[in-house]
């Protein structure tokens, strides 16, 4: 009876503590809104509210388990008995390089980032990726060099900077992961045919009249054309 | 065709694919398919001998495990071998599967492995015991036979002097190695069946000095120097290895050796394979020697003996 009354009362009101000082809020907040409920503003750790930007990386441990957890903190509830810290940056080593002047070779990662020959594959940064990626494996792919397999295990990274905090031998796996989507954007990646010849177009000047037609257009006008736009279909 | 798991590492996928590109042709052409593991990660590169190192032992068990799902998914049957080509692969996973044989370390391994099953990633299993790590020589030898491959040679290496150079990594120690740790024989004996004249190497199981050649290229450079005298001294046109740390070292840092003894002339390295992807008359993109991968190229002495 007394546990019913208890899970009862965990649906309204959680108990949460924010580096180490107890709040009660309101079950089902995410855990930025809950800090937020608790009377914290954030100016740093925040963008975009909606898991895209990875500025609001989270620990956090509950009462009674042992294991640290890492999460988005606009995107995860809050529970009760969470003991939440946040991680708004992530002092990582990040070498500076000139895309133009390398070159999508296989040493590449072992230059910039000779640390990742350090990894042990114990795929602690996995476990820590809130975007649930195969970080251990894009990490591996890195240390042969293949920079297709890096970029596509990475594609969703938000560069949140948690596997880097938990990794035992010091790898940024992110930021291995960003040199590799720069490489297979600019030397891999075919080039889009139409992208080129649609940039030519406007460099010749083809659009300049509609463009300086529009500008001259008032709002409502431009209102009404947006509204009776052409509407590709899907 | 017998399919055996096959797992690459890293140094055949990049700076030693002509090891991996000739030895995968020729395999096939023996009847073996190698079937590379659907996922894997670096062996490990050197064990760790430190007994309590656990963590160091992740990477190669964790290469073990995904031998177990492949017989799991049915992409082999009842497979517990793995076979490789480098030899600091075949060392590390060899080492590591016999580390666990104590069931103490097994257990406490395991137990970080069995955390990842509540993670996108991770692997779903422990490690059970009983694979088998396989240097692709004793596929060589043991499956295949010298016999088989022999009568595979279209185009005998006749008149070709070759050095055989074994390195430490596959032969010892001991309960690791593949072959007598002093007298070795297992190239001798693939060389002669390829038709080609052995030439006596006193230095064949010499160590070639390994990872120093990153920070101490004036150690490797010196044995480099060591290692190739002897053999060119009894005449040896091309010197055969099996490991691609080895070949860097005998190729590459021969301009290293070069500066220091000015004496030493060039001789081309090539992996056994190489020379069985010739011998077998395969197709000539099986050679591997056209990759840029060769610090001395080995084209102008194949051609001069027609086998190019
Ligand atoms: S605020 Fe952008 S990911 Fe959370």
């Amino acid at each position: 009876m007394e546990i019913k009354q208890k899970k009862e009362k965990k649906e309204e009101i959680v108990r949460i503590y924010i580096m180490g000082r107890e709040y009660k809020v309101p079950a089902g907040l995410t855990i930025m809104k809950a800090m937020e409920y608790a009377g914290y503003r954030f100016i740093r750790g925040c963008g975009c509210r909606g898991g895209f930007c990875g500025g609001c990386a989270t620990v956090y441990r509950v009462k009674g388990d042992y294991k640290l957890r890492m999460a988005l903190a606009c995107q995860k509830t809050v529970e009760d008995g969470m003991y939440t810290s946040q991680i708004p940056f992530t002092p990582a080593e990040k070498p500076i390089y000139n895309l133009e002047e390398l070159s999508p070779s296989v040493n590449v990662f072992l230059e910039y980032y000779p640390e990742i020959a350090k990894c042990v594959s114990c795929n602690t940064c996995t476990k820590a990726c809130p975007q649930d990626l195969e970080v251990m494996d894009y990490v591996q792919a890195a240390i042969r060099g293949d920079i297709q397999e890096v970029a596509e295990l990475s594609f969703d990274c938000i560069m949140c900077g948690l596997c880097a905090m938990r990794c035992p031998t010091e790898i940024v796996p992110y930021n291995v992961a960003l040199l590799a989507r720069r490489l297979y954007g600019k030397y891999v990646m075919p080039k889009a045919k139409h992208v080129e010849e649609r940039i030519k177009e406007i460099e010749s000047g083809k659009f300049d009249e509609e463009i300086r037609r529009l500008k001259e257009t008032s709002m409502n006008n431009l209102k009404e054309m947006y509204e009776k736009r052409e509407i590709e279909p899907e | 065709m017998i399919r055996l798991p096959y797992y690459p590492g890293c140094a055949v996928q990049t700076t030693a694919r002509n090891y991996a590109i000739s030895g995968i042709a020729v395999a096939e052409k023996l009847g073996v398919e190698l079937v590379e593991l659907p996922k894997w990660n670096c062996c490990g590169v050197f064990p760790s001998l430190a007994t309590d190192d656990l963590m160091r032992h992740l990477a190669p068990i964790r290469n073990l495990i995904h031998v177990q799902e492949m017989n799991d998914s049915g992409v082999v049957q009842n497979e517990n071998r793995v076979v490789t080509f480098c030899s600091m692969c075949f060392h590390t996973l060899k080492e590591a599967s016999l580390f666990v044989k104590d069931e103490e370390k097994l257990g406490k391994i395991n137990t970080f492995f069995e955390r990842e099953k509540e993670f996108v990633g991770g692997v779903k299993q422990g490690y059970k015991g009983g694979i088998k790590a396989l240097d692709f020589l004793e596929v060589l030898r043991d499956i295949i036979g010298y016999e088989k491959i022999a009568k595979e040679v279209k185009k005998p290496l006749k008149g070709l002097k070759v050095a055989p150079y074994y390195g430490c990594l596959v032969i010892r120690p001991r309960e690791i190695g593949i072959d007598d740790p002093e007298n070795p024989t297992i190239l001798e004996n693939i060389l002669e069946a390829l038709g080609a004249e052995i030439i006596n190497n006193p230095n064949r199981t010499q160590c070639c000095g390994s990872y120093h050649t990153i920070d101490r290229k004036d150690i490797v450079a010196k044995l480099t120097y060591d290692n190739l005298i002897y053999p060119i001294r009894n005449g040896a046109e091309v010197v055969v290895t099996c490991c691609p740390l080895c070949t860097f070292n005998l190729d590459f840092r021969q301009k290293e050796a070069r500066e220091l003894h000015r004496d030493l002339k060039e001789i081309p390295v090539m992996y056994y394979t190489q020379l069985m992807a010739i011998a077998f008359e395969l197709d000539k993109q099986f050679y591997g020697v056209d990759l840029e991968l060769h610090h001395v190229d080995p084209r102008p002495l194949l051609k001069a003996k027609n086998l190019y």
